[in-house]
């Protein structure tokens, strides 16, 4: 994983609560045995019609959503499946962060194992977010501070291993395997 | 000294763990630190089809072997067929990514020599399935998977959790994962369910009452006479759901329920192994005075048979009830606008074109019987389809040595080899865009069981009545003659 340090960009909005897995990569689209390319169906039934033109309705279909990198939605984004082809699609194409006032679970675990950022903020500045589409932020790693138009700082929660491994492009496969002696010694003693 | 304190704050007060901190504990090979997460050991690793393929990928391209194979059971379940001459009459497999995606996990399953639960194996079924009615899953383990249902497990006393792809690459080269310890939620549920109130009615009225994200963080623990009177079967319906609350993982102590079931089941311990793990087992439910981060007591006695009316779980209201009205709610529109349901209306009544009777949630035996016996002597009402999938293909033989599958075809449905089918559509089961179904499933997302598919999440007693009527119909009519 190349290392994270700063995202810039402009906000594309989607204003719902509880965007599911099955919104952001449909289940039919699962049947793939790699991770490349997915970012065509982000978001399929959502971005296209029945005839698999693009809805031009849709906010990233909008001229101005191309090259945002980071989505905005309402709370609890991406519950729903474990599927971690939900953040292979937002990755293959082009959103880098995704800030919302809850992101689920196993969505953020995915998220942070493939270079996503989930990004929860409070109340008051998920909505205004949400009443900003196309608003310019920055986000820092390092600080864990997302950069308002403004200039206001919002400090966001990243647990620190996570931040660790972002900032130094850490490979957590490689961390696991270098803790070989604990987890023979843990198999001896442990239960059949 | 020091030591001696940080370990007892860690642990609750005054040493008293509730169950998840023992199994927890049990089974941290290194704790976590303000830097770095727990590397937490894995006893039981189920795989599918649809959640693994990259994960060998890595595993190739690092020229890694997977750590302990005899620790990891496959299956093949979200993308294969359900129709019989497909499974078993050499018809090939009309969607050639699902026929790649199965050939790809025989491949790894062989190459890495992971026993697979093949296509044709009479023990080949949905994961969350099989692992309990072969007693791979059992007491005190950590149990992961690449699915989010994985919740199910919870119901014998295990820490089971939906993990991705990438952790499942993890667990195969290394059988650990690395974890931050989730906080834990009681839910208590004193009293006994009302009669034609089911498991799934209950825990579909928990989401109502917490929300689709108001276990998110946290573990669950179930609790209570209501749920110490459950089934086994029915355990794992409340455990399964407990991610559509946001919680990866519910659980619930074992006690002479789980042992029962667990006793003649062919992967569990046999013998003095058998009296050794019960020794153990015995000791995890939590400590009296045990205290959780969060708790709720849920009134059992005034639960009602559920339905879903809109397109997320906690969207729920009683079968008798009305779809409820909100002001200035533009994501609720939105939600009864892809239902085609109208604020206010009672939700009796809606006419129904699908029902699905299956899943990981409601394909058990006990599902099968109790919609067959609300089904016995009844014809589904004409233009309605209905299916009818076994969890497994153990339940499926079950079923038909008492011959419920006998039931099902005479009221007119089609009876299916098992797997996921219909809850996720994957594998071609699909609703048409438009079309009601009512489903014993876990999700009714837009589009969750096909494009524009309408889904309405019930017991298998409800689907099972509303089938008869063609319309959503309370059970309960039917119970009282």
């Amino acid at each position: 994983m190349e290392p994270i340090r700063q995202i810039r960009s402009r906000t594309v909005v989607l204003p719902f609560t509880n965007i599911d897995t099955d919104q952001i990569i449909p289940a039919r689209f699962l049947r793939t045995t790699t991770r490349a390319g997915l970012g065509k169906q982000l978001f399929a039934d959502w971005r296209y019609g029945a005839d698999g033109a693009p809805k031009p309705e849709f906010a990233l279909n909008r001229p101005e959503a191309a090259g945002c990198a980071v989505l905005v939605s309402g709370r609890n984004f991406g519950c729903g499946s474990s599927r971690e082809h939900a953040p292979w699609a937002l990755l293959d194409y082009g959103i880098r962060a995704v800030i919302s006032t809850e992101i689920a679970d196993i969505f953020r675990t995915n998220s942070l194992k493939n270079g996503l950022l989930p990004i929860e903020v409070d109340e008051r500045t998920g909505q205004w977010l949400l009443a900003h589409s196309g608003a310019e932020v920055s986000i820092d790693v390092d600080t864990t501070t997302l950069r308002l138009p403004d200039g206001t700082a919002v400090e966001f929660p990243l647990e620190a291993f996570a931040r660790y491994c972002l900032l130094n492009g850490t490979d957590q496969l490689g961390f696991l395997l270098s803790r070989e002696r604990e987890i023979a010694a843990y198999e001896q003693g442990a239960r059949p | 000294m020091a030591q001696s304190i940080a370990a007892s704050a860690a642990s609750g007060v005054g040493n008293v763990k509730t169950m998840f901190q023992k199994v927890w504990e049990q089974h941290e090979v290194v704790a976590e630190t303000p830097d770095t997460p727990a590397v937490l050991y894995i006893d039981r690793h189920l795989i599918h089809e649809v959640t693994t393929p990259q994960a060998f990928t890595v595993l190739h391209e690092r020229g890694l072997k997977v750590r302990r194979p005899e620790r990891t059971l496959a299956t093949i379940d979200h993308s294969s067929p359900t129709r019989t001459d497909q499974i078993f009459g050499g018809v090939p497999i009309t969607i050639e990514s699902a026929a790649t995606q199965i050939a790809q996990l025989q491949r790894n399953c062989a190459e890495f020599g992971i026993e697979l639960f093949d296509l044709k194996s009479d023990q080949r079924g949905i994961v969350h399935i099989i692992g309990p009615e072969s007693g791979f899953t059992l007491p005190g383990q950590t149990i992961v998977c690449g699915d989010s249902h994985t919740s199910t497990h919870g119901a014998f006393g295990a820490l089971a959790f939906g993990i991705g792809t990438t952790e499942v690459g993890h667990v195969l080269a290394t059988q650990c994962l690395l974890q931050r310890r989730p906080r834990t939620f009681a839910i208590n549920v004193p009293g006994a369910l009302p009669p034609g109130v089911t498991a799934k009615d209950l825990i579909l009225s928990i989401i109502g009452e917490i929300g689709i994200g108001g276990g998110t963080g946290y573990v669950l623990e179930y609790r209570g006479a209501a749920i110490r009177s459950l089934s086994m079967e029915e355990r794992m319906t409340v455990c399964n759901m407990s991610i559509e609350a946001g919680a990866r993982a519910g659980m619930i102590a074992p006690d002479d329920t789980t042992y029962n079931y667990l006793k003649t089941r062919p992967r569990a311990p046999k013998a003095d192994a058998w009296e050794r793990a019960l020794a153990h087992w015995r000791t995890l439910p939590g400590d009296p005075g045990a205290t959780f981060d969060r708790e709720i007591t849920i009134d059992s006695g005034r639960l009602e048979p559920m339905i879903t009316y809109g397109t997320n779980p906690g969207m729920v209201v009683a079968v008798s009830g009305n779809i409820p009205q909100r002001r200035n709610d533009p994501v609720f529109d939105k939600a009864l606008a892809y239902m085609g349901l109208t604020a206010g209306a009672p939700i009796g009544g809606q006419p129904v074109n699908v029902v699905f009777i299956g899943s990981c949630t409601n394909g058990r035996l006990s599902d099968l019987r109790s919609a067959a016996q609300l089904l016995r002597g009844h014809h589904i009402a004409r233009g309605v389809r209905a299916l009818v999938v076994p969890g497994s293909q153990q339940v499926k033989k079950a079923a038909e040595a008492e011959g419920l599958d006998r039931i099902f075809i005479d009221a007119g449905a089609e009876w299916r080899e098992s797997g996921c089918s219909m809850c996720l559509g994957m594998n071609g089961d699909t609703v048409d865009s438009g079309e009601y179904s009512i489903s014993t499933s876990n999700r009714n997302f837009e589009g969750r069981q096909g494009p524009g598919a309408r889904t309405l999440l019930a017991s298998p007693m409800t689907a099972a009545a509303s089938a008869v009527r063609g319309r959503v119909t309370d059970p309960r009519e039917f119970l009282n003659g």
